[in-house]
């Protein structure tokens, strides 16, 4: 399809173009000079490394003047666990919220509809309270419970609102085939869902990798610490080598990029799915 | 043996009723079709049949069996869906299988089952497809695949052929008519185009807005309608109707006086006397241009429809009512002009004020012999 490009169109990818540069420039700033001496970061920070100024000193440190193999095993840790749970979880939530009528069908929707408004930051104090009264306090499991709980609301709506447009006949079908309601959910439904489910991965994966305040008050023990802690902790130690803190940044990024490019190709065709028939 | 036996079903969604109390009995290896306006309960009815709906109140019999809480799995029936409903993410070949696994049906005989419902609907060559990279009216086959593995004792179908195009309806409908002659199982099917009603039935079951209007043979149907709602529901064009009053009842029958003239129709008055208020109902195809023994009427023609074989006459009578005249192919009638029609008196049919069929004199049997 091949459009021809008005005034109106080219504002319009101007200013998409500008804003991809201000959303990938920092990124594209720490790859680029995760590999560069110290010197060659601050003469010519916007330089691509070449043969002088290549190094891999940053990383050198990282992996071996910390426990940065911990960190991320972490953070692999209650990142992957809390997704696996949020979308199993959330899926058989909203297949119930839709599917089935049951007394306090509404409320609970609402219930969880709340969930996406009001921030879970807010409930910090009783949150760290009710780990120290479980004994949860400086284990992943908090980290793990908090997330679960911060990802299902949204979770549950996206993937209602998926459920939701699957035409009747289709469970009716499974249903006259003799297909039991497990299987229904699990051979059916969810295959269908597949790019919410991507969708939502995505959404819940990101904020979960990237958080420092729930690991900073629930777990900021030692062995315990995600790679966001971890970093911080890094420029404390190391403030002035900025080798290092690049350095870890970009392993911090790499798994999340990675993720992500496995789930962006559904995520692209879930988050306009459904807008036209 | 699977016949189908509802007693005075009623559906209602909350506080609204849908169903009134319907009674059927549908006999084995007999092709009912539901015909009716949208909405009025026919899927619903369907539904029931099948378990995919509760029952409000009222008995479901399938081969002498209470019904009523029996999951659909457990009924032996299988229904074909409008929107085909194939699933999606499975090749043609799973889509048929899939019932199968669950029915305990062991591996082979599956096999041997989808390859034989494939080679009947001429689907071998596709086994291995998605239902995306098929043509409605092999999605539809598909659909109806799915059902034959099954070996159901019932067969329900909710408007299937209503996503294709004319020419495929056609062929789709006399597959089903030959798939129906082949398999012999006690089918019910949902419909609202009456050509698909009239030709596939073996009986039909005319609703309106929840309730049964006639259940009959497509002949009995067309030629002996019960009410107004059946008169102009079966046939098309629809039946003309003609208001008059009763001006005799004599033992030759009931004299009707209407917009142009007078006309004896040979029927029983029944409670209907003089001065009440009546409808003569005359099909466009039993009408025909000039004078006639019976029924005479006049009127300016409007418009003029030539399918070739036939033409459509256009017609508003001198009092108002519009008319539809089945003219032959050659018709010289054009818009504009003054005509008159008739139609023999054996063709009127005659309604009460209630809209109540008086029965035709001689008929009191309403004729079966055509029905083979
Ligand atoms: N889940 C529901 N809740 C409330 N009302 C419903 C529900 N399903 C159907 N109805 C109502 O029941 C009536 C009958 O619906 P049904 O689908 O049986 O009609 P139909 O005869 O199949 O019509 P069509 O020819 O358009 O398919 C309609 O008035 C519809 O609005
Ligand atoms: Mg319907």
């Amino acid at each position: 399809m091949s459009l021809p490009l008005r005034p109106r169109r080219m504002a319009v990818h101007g200013a998409l173009l500008l804003y991809t540069l201000i959303a990938i420039g920092p990124i594209l700033l720490i790859l680029l000079n995760a590999f560069k001496t110290r010197r060659a970061i601050f003469s010519d920070p916007l330089g691509f490394p070449d043969g002088r100024s290549f190094t891999l000193i940053g990383f050198d440190s990282v992996l071996e003047k910390s426990e940065f193999g911990l960190y991320f095993l972490n953070s692999l840790t209650v990142t992957v666990g809390s997704l696996a749970l949020v979308v199993v979880f959330g899926a058989m939530a909203a297949w119930a919220l839709t599917e089935y009528r049951f007394r306090g069908n509404t409320l609970l929707a609402l219930y969880l509809a709340i969930g996406i408004m009001v921030p879970i930051r807010l409930g910090s104090v009783s949150i760290l309270r009710m780990m120290v009264e479980f004994d949860l306090v400086n284990t992943l499991t908090a980290l793990v419970l908090v997330y679960v709980a911060q990802g299902l609301p949204l979770a549950i709506l996206i993937l209602g609102e998926f459920m939701q447009q699957i035409p009747r006949d289709l469970r009716d079908a499974a249903r006259c085939d003799g297909v039991s309601e497990y299987r229904i959910f699990f051979s059916i439904i969810l295959p269908l869902v597949r790019q919410a489910i991507a969708t939502v991965a995505v959404f819940t994966m990101v904020p979960i990798w990237n958080d420092l305040w729930f690991p900073l008050i629930l777990a900021p023990g030692d062995g315990k610490q995600t790679v966001t802690l971890g970093v911080q902790q890094f420029i404390g130690q190391y403030v002035t080598d900025w080798n290092a803190v690049l350095a870890s940044l970009t392993l911090a990024i790499a798994p999340i990029l990675v993720l992500y490019v496995l789930f962006s190709r559904h995520l692209v065709r879930g988050l306009t799915a459904g807008a036209v028939k | 043996m699977a016949d189908v036996s509802l007693k005075s079903i009623r559906k209602s969604y909350g506080a609204t009723e849908i169903l009134h109390g319907i009674d059927l009995e549908v006999k084995d290896g007999e092709f009912v079709v539901f015909v009716g306006p949208s909405g009025c309960g026919k899927s619903t009815l369907l539904r029931i049949i099948a378990g995919l709906e509760s029952i409000t109140a009222g008995d479901l019999f399938i081969a002498g069996r209470r019904v009523n809480d029996v999951p659909p799995a457990a009924r032996k029936i299988a229904m074909v869906f409008q929107s085909y409903a194939l699933y999606p993410h499975m090749t043609v070949y799973k889509n048929m299988a899939f019932g199968l696994k669950f029915a305990r049906t062991d591996r082979a005989e599956a096999d041997r089952r989808v390859r034989r419902a494939a080679e009947i609907l001429k689907l071998t060559p596709y086994l291995d497809r998605k239902p995306r990279d098929l043509s409605g009216g092999q999605r539809q086959r598909v659909a109806i695949g799915r059902a034959i593995v099954r070996n159901p004792s019932v067969f329900l179908f909710d408007e299937p052929l209503s996503n294709l195009d004319a020419a495929l309806r056609v062929n789709t409908r006399v597959e089903i008519a030959k798939l129906h002659r082949e398999l012999n199982a006690t089918t019910i099917y949902v419909t609202h185009d009456q050509v698909e009603a009239m030709t596939l039935a073996t009986k039909i079951v005319v609703m309106n807005q929840g309730r049964i209007e006639q259940v009959g043979s497509p002949l009995e149907l067309y030629h002996a309608p019960r009410n107004l709602f059946v008169a102009g529901f079966i046939g098309s064009p629809r039946m003309n109707f003609v208001k008059g009053r009763v001006t005799a009842v004599t033992p030759e029958g009931v004299r009707v006086a209407h917009a142009c003239g007078e006309t004896l129709v040979a029927a029983d008055a029944g409670h209907a006397g003089v001065g009440d208020t009546v409808t003569l109902g005359i099909r466009p195809e039993h009408m025909s241009e000039g004078e006639a023994e019976g029924l005479r009427l006049k009127g300016q023609v409007e418009a003029v429809e030539h399918l070739g074989e036939a033409t459509y006459l256009y017609m508003k009578l001198t009092d108002g009512t519009d008319v539809v005249v089945r003219a032959p192919g050659d018709t010289a009638a054009v818009a504009g002009a003054s005509l008159t029609i008739g139609a023999s008196e054996r063709s009127v049919h005659l309604f009460d004020a209630e809209g109540l069929a008086l029965p035709r004199r001689g008929e009191a049997h309403p004729p079966r012999a055509a029905v083979a």
